[in-house]
């Protein structure tokens, strides 16, 4: 039996005059891995942000424990924001901090850890994405892996209820690739949570996905579990996961 | 029609800025009213923002100052009212020079700084990176620079009066040859505390509109690195206008029209 921790129900959003959502619904099962694809500009970051409040649909409801959060007033969002956990593409640390600030920085100010504890627990996450000999550097100073694995670190340190990922893999080699892969993997086991990962990186979605979503054209239209949608007879979908020129798909 | 169309699209634009300006000042004063504030941020603030402005301050004011003795000196020894050259410096420095001058540079120099600073954060997702760990940009970022433009603006105000009456002084002795104690004295009848205390006033709300219109450009900027350089102008640029009408308003209320 799975439970749903958080939904987007028929929402439709555009930005001006072009529509990027269009009466699309997603489930993100509790405690599971669900992974998002679809082509570049699809509107795959935007479901993130729907689900972290980032972004208000123009119709239909987004549910994060069982809360539409919607119609949430921005005061009463900003808190609920610091149970969810997200992941940047491109990390967007605070760069005037180093890396050990910025993971620091949520506990600093949700919590009422001593100092003492605050830095005790983020040097922690940061050696759980090993990067332990990275503390003292600020963001201009670390590789794009390296970025990625901080990111994340700064996302999971409070041990949110549902951590967002947004293109975890993009830009980075196999090995880095297969190591990031390996950390969403072990965080998530770890917090005994739930992620939802945006991603074009085929071979890493096959890693860790428990749930694969298809967006297409504004819609989610295949989900289910891994391996059910890979058997999928949608010929969107096959044309997609085998990379192939010809279908449906326009290139 | 298309006129119309214009007029319409710009009278929209410029009631959702004066909005947005408002939500945000207002947003802003709320964290400051609960002490929501993150002293050692505002603290180096102050440094970057006003300590690192002051030379700058001061040599233009320094120059205004000469140059405002230099044109008046010289005619008023003419018109044998040499000894009211030190009144007029310090009254135009106090009232209006200080405040404006390092109103004007600040805007110039940490406006665009700040607006530079909070679209590149707003461009590299550092922004709804803040937000997303449930940290308002307003309380985070704007709050410190507004309070540091507070403390520091009429600071710099003061340091500019008194660059301003000196530079003044040499000048009027070196070029008028009024005397230092005459200048001096005629200072000491014309202002009073109060002229000074205005003046500051004045600084206050610079202070204010600065940091707010620095802040809300930054943090409305879109579309990449052009958008930065959109939003740092558009700072710089909407500051200086409001500088211009806030102090005229302000002149008005402060000295309801008197000379005195």
């Amino acid at each position: 039996m799975t439970e749903t921790i958080a939904k987007v129900d028929n929402v439709t959003l555009r930005y001006g005059d072009k529509i990027v959502l269009e009466d699309c619904s997603l489930d993100v099962v509790k405690g599971a891995i669900t992974c998002v694809i679809g082509l570049s500009g699809a509107g795959k970051s935007t479901i993130l942000r729907l689900l972290n409040g980032l972004r208000k649909p123009e119709r239909g409801h987004v549910y994060v424990k069982g809360v539409d959060i919607c119609h949430m007033p921005e005061r009463e969002l900003i808190n609920f924001r610091s149970a969810i956990g997200f992941a940047f593409q491109f990390a967007a640390l605070l760069d005037s901090m180093t890396v050990v600030e910025n993971v620091a920085l949520p506990l600093r100010e949700h919590t009422r850890m001593s100092e003492e504890e605050i830095e005790r627990t983020a040097k922690a996450t940061l050696d759980s994405v090993g990067l332990d000999g990275a503390y003292g550097l600020f963001p201009s100073e670390l590789s794009g892996g390296m970025l990625k694995r901080a990111g994340f670190a700064r996302a999971v340190v409070t041990n949110p209820d549902i951590v967002l990922y947004d293109e975890p893999t993009t830009g980075l080699d196999p090995i880095i690739t297969n190591l990031l892969t390996d950390t969403i993997k072990h965080l998530r086991a770890k917090l005994n949570g739930t992620a939802v990962v945006i991603s074009h990186d085929l071979h890493s979605i096959y890693m860790m996905a428990d749930y694969l979503a298809m967006l297409y054209e504004g819609a989610i239209v295949e989900y289910g579990p891994l391996q059910d949608v890979q058997r999928s007879s949608n010929p969107i979908v096959q044309q997609f996961l085998q990379g192939s020129e010809v279908g449906p798909i326009p290139v | 029609m298309k006129a119309l169309e214009d007029l319409g699209k710009s009278t929209t634009e410029f009631f959702e800025y004066a909005g947005g300006l408002t939500e945000l000042g207002g947003e802003t004063l709320g964290f400051i009213g609960k002490l929501r504030i993150r002293l050692t941020e505002t603290v180096l603030q102050c440094y970057l923002l006003g300590v690192q402005s002051l030379l700058i301050v001061l040599l233009t004011s320094l120059f205004t100052g000469m140059v405002f003795s230099l044109e008046s000196a010289q005619q008023a020894v003419q018109y044998g009212v040499g000894n009211l050259v030190g009144g007029a410096v310090a009254y135009t420095s106090v009232r209006e020079l200080g405040p404006m001058l390092s109103a004007v540079v600040v805007a110039g120099r940490v406006g665009a700084a700040i607006a530079a600073e909070l679209g590149s954060m707003v461009i590299t997702e550092q922004i709804e990176a803040l937000q997303s760990l449930g940290l308002a940009p307003a309380r985070f970022l704007v709050v410190p620079r507004l309070l540091a433009l507070i403390v520091m603006l009429p600071l710099l105000a003061i340091f500019a009066d008194v660059v301003s009456i000196v530079g003044g002084m040499w000048i009027a002795q070196t070029y008028a040859h009024i005397n230092y104690e005459s200048f001096l004295s005629s200072v000491r009848q014309t202002i009073g505390f109060d002229d000074v205390t205005r003046g500051l006033f004045k600084s206050v709300i610079f202070g204010i509109i600065i940091a707010l219109v620095g802040s809300y450009q930054g943090l409305r900027t879109r579309g990449g690195a052009a958008g930065v350089g959109v939003a740092t102008t558009g700072a710089v640029v909407v500051s200086i206008i409001l500088i211009f009408i806030s102090n005229f308003v302000l002149s008005y209320i402060l000295y309801g029209g008197s000379t005195g």
